[in-house]
């Protein structure tokens, strides 16, 4: 059984197709798992027993059509699903069930895939190391010595339960490295598409001028797949770009003979550890041996990617979470009056790191102080893009490492704030930009631990950082070090 | 600029969350360790650049004006904490 869950999504659902395995013993290897792993605390919600009787049926009449044919697949737990409970890892979402589905889980189910479950994160996604759930930490199938480690996040249960073979692959949300940085912290790939690329209807949002949804899976072909079925014009979402479909994996080419590759010098950041730099060294030496052009380029603005992201972001999620009020949805806790009443729900129903988010944006967006941070933080924007615009001229992807470390101990980070939104520092310019990004698995640091490269490319160009990504796998040749230790 | 207890609790009071003495001291703290860092923006010479609100270049599209039933009366109430037939119920409003 446990072999079955160490195929990929491509070789699983060729093997289904092909009848070499039934859709029942795909199904049943990954429940199998997912009972004896408890203590990633991946799930917040199973639907184990609907997926295995989905795979039965699907047996019975011989249903193996469909690019995902029976591949069994737990999601973010902020992509509403119909009938089956969504928190987006908070308290004030306790319970809701959605009467609707979105239009990228939909998309899975119509290509004949089965949901196994809802996947922990940060609530509201807005977190680095999936610990501000109000549903407890995940654990990182990698452990340093004794120690459990964080997954990354926001995406942390979904990047868990990838690496750990608890799903075929999975999708997750990026509005500031959350599909990236966790990929990186796990040894699996993560993509986030082109802003616009897949729909956002029917995601819990964030931040709605920077959230994506994206693939999370073991390989670079996984994604490929995947982006293939989720992505596509959805006239429900009014920022969802009209633009051609690709045929990701079908072009999918790892021939990067002549591809110019941009080294920008300001991700050169202080206290970088040797590891990540020597990572980064080896990335571009692969990168020239498969013959494409390194070239050193500049994006001048980048330091202040993060502090424009700290009031973009901010100021968004403070409007987008307004909704929660305790009156249509969710959670509500009793008060005297109205006023009261919305007072006490939002106070004891989201986590303290939403709350600082809320108070920070609606600081930013408040009358006298507009125009000193958030009309600034746009206009800021406005020179990142240009950055990248600039050097698109010049390169065809952009190289660095994901995340300025390896998979650090829970706790470690919680007391301050700053040092927490440090780890987005590589994956923020791209949401600020709508740019496409993939983390790959690079490498080992010295205790072990993955640490993930970085390909940036230009809009609505996923292919070339796909097939870069391709290269660049095949090259470094990653073998998976999960050890199975907590079953 | 910094943030002192009067601003907290006025924030806290647009952002409709409860505030109290512990929560107004960490946001104090907190608050003003994000507005530093932020300010960083302050170097840069921002004049008369536009700003960029969102990374969408085409034009907003239009659907054909056709009824659709969807979001029907029983599922927008299905999640409600407090309902009565078919109205959400609230603390009263109106002495």
């Amino acid at each position: 059984m446990t072999t079955i869950a160490k195929y990929t999504l491509v070789e699983l659902v060729n093997k289904i197709k092909s009848k070499e395995i039934s859709a029942v013993d795909a199904t049943n290897a990954y429940v199998e798992r997912i009972q004896k792993s408890k203590k990633l605390n991946a799930f917040v919600t199973e639907t184990l027993e609907s997926a295995l009787e989905q795979a039965k049926k699907a047996d019975e009449i011989n249903q193996k059509d469909g690019a995902l044919s029976c591949a069994p697949i737990a999601v973010k737990d902020l992509f509403c699903t119909k009938n089956v409970q969504t928190t987006a890892s908070s308290k004030i979402l306790k319970n809701f069930i959605p009467t609707y589905e979105s239009t990228v889980t939909s998309k899975l189910w119509d290509q004949g895939a089965f949901l196994l479950g809802k996947l922990n994160c940060d609530e509201f996604a807005m977190g680095s190391s999936n610990e501000t759930s109000a549903y407890g930490n995940v654990i990182n199938p990698y452990k340093n010595n004794n120690d459990d480690l964080v997954p990354g996040g926001s995406s942390g249960g979904c990047s868990s339960a990838v690496a750990a073979d608890l799903t075929s692959a999975t999708v997750g949300t990026d509005t500031g490295g959350s599909i990236r940085q966790p990929a990186a912290f796990t040894g699996i790939v993560g993509l986030k598409p082109t802003y616009g690329r897949c729909s956002r209807w029917g995601i819990v949002a964030f931040a709605s001028s920077l959230d994506q949804a994206g693939p999370m899976t073991k390989d670079v072909a996984d994604s490929a797949l995947m982006l293939d079925v989720i992505s596509g014009h959805d006239e429900k979402d009014s920022t969802s770009a009209n633009v051609k479909k690709g045929e990701f994996l079908k072009n999918l080419n790892k021939d990067i003979k002549g591809l110019k590759v941009g080294i920008p010098k300001e991700y050169i950041v202080d206290n970088m550890p040797k590891a990540i730099q020597s990572l980064w060294d080896k990335g571009i030496e692969l990168m020239k041996d498969s013959g494409a052009i390194i070239k050193n380029i500049s994006l001048p603005h980048t330091k202040y990617a993060l502090p424009t992201y700290y009031i973009v972001a901010p100021a968004e999620a403070s409007s987008n979470l307004a909704r929660y009020d305790g009156v249509k949805y969710g959670f509500r806790a009793p008060g005297k009056d109205l006023i009261e009443m919305y007072e006490n729900t939002r106070a004891q129903g989201f986590g303290n790191e939403v709350k600082r988010r809320i108070m920070i944006g609606t600081y930013v967006l408040s009358s006298g102080y507009y125009d000193a941070y958030y009309l600034k933080a746009q206009q800021v924007r406005r020179l990142i893009k240009n950055d990248f615009d600039s050097v698109f001229n010049e390169v065809d992807t952009i190289l660095t490492p994901t995340a300025p470390s390896s998979a650090f101990k829970i706790g470690d980070k919680t007391e301050d704030p700053i040092s927490m939104y440090l780890n987005d520092v590589f994956t923020v310019p791209v949401n600020l930009a709508g740019l496409p990004a993939i983390s790959l698995p690079g490498g080992l640091d010295e205790t072990g631990l993955p640490l993930g490269l970085q390909l940036i490319g230009k809009s609505f160009d996923e292919q070339t950082v796909l097939n870069a990504a391709y290269a660049l796998e095949e090259k470094i040749g990653f073998q998976s070090q999960v050890k199975d230790w907590w079953m | 600029m910094s943030i002192n207890k009067e601003t907290v609790k006025k924030i806290s009071k647009l952002s409709r969350i409860a505030s109290n003495e512990q929560f107004e001291d960490s946001m104090i703290k907190d608050l003003n360790s994000i507005l530093t860092f932020v300010e960083q923006l302050n170097e840069l010479n921002i004049k008369n650049i536009e700003p960029l609100s969102s990374v969408v270049e085409q034009k907003l599209f239009q659907r054909e004006d056709v009824v659709k039933i969807m979001n029907e009366k029983e599922d927008v109430l299905k999640n409600s904490p407090h309902k009565n037939e078919n109205y959400f119920v609230v603390p009263k409003v109106i002495e």
